[in-house]
């Protein structure tokens, strides 16, 4: 949760005073908050954390830390289903009413 | 060498390595603050290329471990009441509280949800506005400036259902806390990079002179470490003790100054209590006055709640860099990622799961030269030895002897 992680801004537009883009990471799109980097721009790449883009980065960076991540199972612990992962982990099937992981995500 | 091919430039792995030996002429303990760096390192067996001068010690730099069960158990209160819609990271929903966690409040019939962000929570208590949305509000420097934005928003929004439950925490203080402990023997820093992101470097010269000690702030890739390894050591054996950015590529010595102004508007700085390690000065942030009513700890009564931690448990230790966590009893054996006693072998970035998960067998449980003053236990004949994910399923959670109620607070070094 603390780790951040790379992204490809593929839009940007401004919704209700907010200034936010659609990210690309690695596959999986996420809306992301700019208020902190108002000026990051489509194309350009930046540190993500929980919606929120917190630096700037370059893009062969940005590519090999999303290769990390990935080895160490971080995304998938980042964006994966966790009412999955923890039923999974209690060792049996999943027994939660399903969607409220993923309504939050577009 | 072993597991250097694993590397995505094993040649320039190689050549850090080569230069880090070179350079090494006594035993150095340096201690990686970040998490996601401690599971960097395991992964890649990074601790075992270097030369067995060099003791890496994991540092608490995990934000769901070091959140205080008192915490936890605030927020399992709030999200069994009834008209509460909590919302939290899922790394979250295992932490053990006394006696449950939040997946089992859901369970119960809580309504639990799951967000990626903290505007998700926000975006649900404005589709919900007949019910209180509490979002739990944990983490370092680089998860508070989300957070706060939120809380922000709330405001401009003319939201009044939504309230955070804030247990952030700030790295400078507990490098301060850690150096000050007369059990010390951590002699260099690489401070965790995400961090970094936000606050800048500004905050660590103060500390590198005061404590003498060599900051280096460091990325996650393995060469980052390496890398954040090679400068540590260098400074050490010259003699200096100088904050290095190992990691310009993602921290400007100014951090990112909206984030910081956000910070400094939404929260203000205050004493916090760590899991298994006690309270730190000035080690956390809470709402400032201004924001008081979106605090989740004002809007609800929690006080009174009977918080019981694990007996055996010895995260606390293992948070301040004075134990490994295959040296504790409990490791593999009553505790296990399904069967967790503390939040180190629960959360993803927990020093306790990262040396479960990659099964570390083959650590010794000394270090020649490096860890002479260790008296811990090492037992490493306790470490599991079934292949990953075939352990005998227990019954959750193992806590816990309700007698057996002693705190590792207040036995802590800080």
């Amino acid at each position: 949760m603390c780790l951040a992680v790379p992204g490809r801004v593929l839009e940007v537009e401004d919704r209700d005073g907010t200034r936010m883009a659609t990210v690309d990471f690695g596959g999986v799109v996420k809306e992301v908050c700019l208020e902190y980097l108002p000026d990051l721009k489509p194309g350009e790449y930046a540190v993500v954390h929980v919606g929120f883009a917190l630096q700037r980065l370059d893009e062969e960076s940005a590519r090999r830390t999303l290769e990390l991540f990935e080895t160490l199972g971080m995304l998938q612990e980042e964006f994966g289903d966790p009412w999955e992962a923890a039923a999974g982990e209690d060792g049996f099937e999943r027994q939660v009413p399903d969607g409220t992981a993923g309504e939050v995500q577009r | 060498m072993k597991y250097i091919d694993e590397f995505q430039d094993p040649a320039l792995a190689g050549r850090l390595i080569e230069e880090i030996r070179a350079a090494v002429t006594r035993p150095w303990a340096l201690m990686e603050v970040c998490g996601g760096q401690t599971h960097s390192i395991i992964r890649h067996g990074i601790d075992q290329l270097l030369p067995p001068e060099i003791e890496l010690i994991h540092g608490p730099g995990c934000p769901v471990c070091v959140t205080p069960l008192e915490v936890i158990d605030k927020a399992l209160e709030i999200a069994s009441r009834p008209g509460v819609i909590f919302c939290s990271f899922g790394d979250m929903l295992r932490v053990p509280g006394t006696g449950r966690d939040l997946f089992q409040v859901r369970g119960q019939g809580g309504d639990v949800r799951v967000v990626y962000s903290p505007l998700d929570a926000l975006r649900i208590a404005e589709q919900n506005p007949d019910r209180q949305v509490v979002f739990f509000g944990i983490g370092f420097e680089t998860t508070a400036p989300p957070n706060a934005m939120t809380v922000h928003q709330a405001r401009r929004l003319g939201i009044r259902n939504f309230s955070l439950l804030v247990s952030h925490v700030r790295v400078p203080p507990a490098i301060e806390a850690i150096m000050g402990s007369p059990d010390c023997r951590v002699q260099g820093f690489l401070a965790a990079g995400h961090v970094c992101s936000v606050m800048g470097t500004e905050e660590y010269p103060g500390l590198a002179a005061r404590h003498r000690v060599p900051i280096v702030v460091t990325g996650f890739e393995p060469l980052d470490i390496l890398e954040g390894v090679r400068r540590t050591v260098l400074q050490l054996e010259r003699g200096e003790h100088r904050v290095e950015n190992a990691y310009p590529r993602a921290v400007p010595a100014e951090g990112n100054p909206a984030a910081r102004a956000m910070l400094d508007d939404v929260f203000e700085v205050t004493d916090r209590a760590w899991r298994g390690i006690g309270t730190i000065p000035d080690s956390g942030w809470r709402l400032s006055g201004r924001y008081r009513e979106y605090d989740a700890e004002h809007r609800f009564s929690v006080e009174g709640i009977d918080t019981r931690e694990p007996a055996e448990c010895r995260s606390g230790e293992v948070l301040q860099g004075l134990l490994k966590p295959h040296e504790c009893e409990a490791f593999g054996t009553t505790c296990t990622p399904r069967s967790p006693l503390g939040a180190t072998m629960v959360s993803s970035e927990g020093a306790c799961a990262a040396y479960y998960l990659y099964r570390r067998l083959d650590l010794p449980a000394t270090k020649p030269g490096a860890r002479a003053q260790r008296t811990g236990a090492q037992n490493t004949e306790s470490y599991d030895t079934a292949p990953r994910g075939t352990e005998p399923r227990s019954t959750r959670p193992q806590t816990a002897d309700p007698q057996k109620t002693a705190s590792l607070e207040g036995s802590s070094v800080v």
